[in-house]
């Protein structure tokens, strides 16, 4: 079973370097232990562009598709046999990058 | 045997086998709707062929395979409507029949599946009051005065988010036992309060269906986890306060304070198992938790012919060590109650009035004010503090019995 965890940022800003040592620590762990499926970090929500093609001619849109204090800042897809266990690594998760964490089941 | 009989003994092995009746087959199926269904129509099947085959020898052991059955016809309509052989999908436990120590362990896998962390703490009373203790949809609406359909939609979305989530069905592992114990025990304490002082204007001041169901599934988790001193002291907190029910609300419907109750009234029974439960805790020397602690308080209570006789130093001893637990202004409020028997009024007004900030929309906080005030013979401030109390309060005995100490102010 696979989850999106999803890293949200509500005004804490860029990671600092002690946050980015704790991630990659927790990334370690995550691929010893056969969870690491992919992560990464992303962008400023301003640096996004949204696409709308579903009528022929594609319209684009400056900025994210939806404009909020909070956004998605980054995210890992883990393995996890369930989810207690997925929780578990979220909550970790959430301590190393210092951020509110969401964790989502993939269909 | 008489239809009436047997009619009973439905509603007995309803108590005595629901919950394993669908936690042997959540186990066996893997899906909680499934099991939930099969469940309803295995007893219905009960209510239809024992009156009239009369009552079979193990009722519980009849239910399950009925349900079984029930539960496999299911699967092959569904799988046949869609004609996707979903069947084959289906994961069938083909481990033998297990000893009854692993069923009981069943019900403990079904209990904390209902009282997950992801679940929202409404949702989980709702699933817990469905699936372990067989309330049906109405029942369990009624109880916390939201439409029917609410309520049904309340319990699809967890079961769809337990599925969908994959929340596990099974006992957590050691290191996240005891926060998931606590979370069961949670649940379980507010199904007790909302049955010990049930809100709503048209609503009976205590629900004793809800006080009922809260001690006999806190009684099944003691026997699933006996060493465990909490759940022992949540038994026993809610034994003592269950045992004063009908002394606590008068034949007019007005709340009986402690001081004014009838303690020739109280159960005996019950008084006598939660000092036993607390006899046991003591002896286990372990430092108690927060519901022994309640519990022990309450122990104090019934341990009193009448309130002149009550160890005040005691409980106020307890509720200091209950601070230190949960420095809660709730706490702080009731220890307060306790000072004014142990240092006077003045004393007990002056720690009540330093929880304004945190307490002043709880009735309990203007409640206590006005009779501290009263004994103070402060009536006009003691009469405000009544009319603040009685604008809050949602208890229908309590509102009673606010209107009538009011009353007799001069």
């Amino acid at each position: 079973m696979q989850y999106l965890v999803s890293v949200i940022d509500d005004g804490t800003g860029p990671d600092t370097p002690a946050e980015e040592t704790a991630i990659d620590a927790f990334n370690d762990r995550l691929r010893a232990e056969g969870h690491w499926v992919f992560a990464g970090g992303l962008g400023s929500p301003e640096a996004a562009t949204v696409i709308d093609n579903r009528g022929g001619e594609a319209v684009f849109t400056d900025g994210p598709f939806v404009e909020s204090k909070e956004y998605l800042a980054g995210f890992w897809i883990i393995e996890a046999t369930d989810l207690d266990v997925a929780l578990r690594l979220a909550a970790e998760g959430s301590t190393a990058c210092n951020r509110k964490i969401e964790v989502r089941p993939f269909r | 045997m008489s239809a009436i009989d047997a009619r009973e003994a439905v509603t007995r092995a309803h108590r005595a086998e629901w919950a394993r009746v669908v936690a042997a087959l959540t186990r066996r199926f893997g899906d909680l709707d499934t099991a939930e269904e099969a469940a309803a129509e295995a007893f219905a099947t009960a209510v239809e062929r024992w009156p009239v085959d009369g009552v079979p020898p193990n009722p519980g052991a009849w239910l399950t395979t009925t349900a079984n059955r029930k539960a496999i016809d299911r699967i092959r309509r569904e799988a046949k409507r869609d004609d996707k052989q979903k069947e084959a999908q289906v994961w069938y436990d083909d481990d033998p029949p297990e000893p009854l120590g692993a069923i009981d362990d069943q019900r403990l896998r079904l209990i904390f599946t209902c009282c997950h962390p992801a679940l929202a703490m409404e949702t989980r009373v709702a699933l817990t009051l469905r699936m372990v203790g067989g309330l049906t949809m109405p029942e369990i609406a009624r109880a916390f005065l939201v439409p029917e359909t609410t309520m049904g939609q309340r319990i699809t979305r967890a079961k769809a988010k337990i599925k969908a989530a994959r929340i596990p069905y099974r006992v957590p592992s050691a290191e996240d036992l005891p926060a998931r114990v606590s979370g069961v025990l949670a649940v379980l304490f507010l199904v007790f309060n909302e049955g010990y002082l049930a809100t709503g204007p048209d609503t009976d001041p205590v629900r004793h269906d809800l006080t009922a169901e809260a001690i006999r599934l806190t009684r099944l988790i003691r026997a699933l986890l006996p060493t465990d001193g909490e759940v022992a002291g949540l038994l026993a907190l809610m034994l003592l306060t269950e045992a004063r029910r009908t002394a606590r609300v008068s034949a007019t419907g007005e709340l009986v304070t402690l001081d004014e109750q009838d303690r020739g009234a109280w159960d005996a029974a019950l008084v006598a198992e939660g000092h036993r439960l607390m006899r046991e805790r003591l002896a286990a020397g372990v430092a108690p938790g927060r519901y022994q602690i309640l519990a022990a308080i309450n122990a104090v209570h019934t341990s009193a012919r009448d309130i002149r006789d009550t160890d005040w130093s005691q409980v106020v001893a307890l509720y200091g060590q209950l601070v230190h637990l949960d420095p809660s202004p709730i706490v702080a409020l009731n220890r307060a109650i306790a000072v004014a028997e142990l240092d006077g009024p003045e004393v007990a007004l002056a720690a009540v009035d330093r929880l304004e900030d945190k307490l002043a929309g709880y009735h309990a906080y203007h409640a206590t004010r006005a009779e501290l005030l009263r004994r103070l013979g402060r009536s006009q401030e003691s009469r405000a503090a009544y009319d603040k109390a009685i604008e809050l309060a949602g208890n229908t005995a309590e509102t009673a019995h606010l209107t009538r100490r009011r009353d007799q102010l001069g």
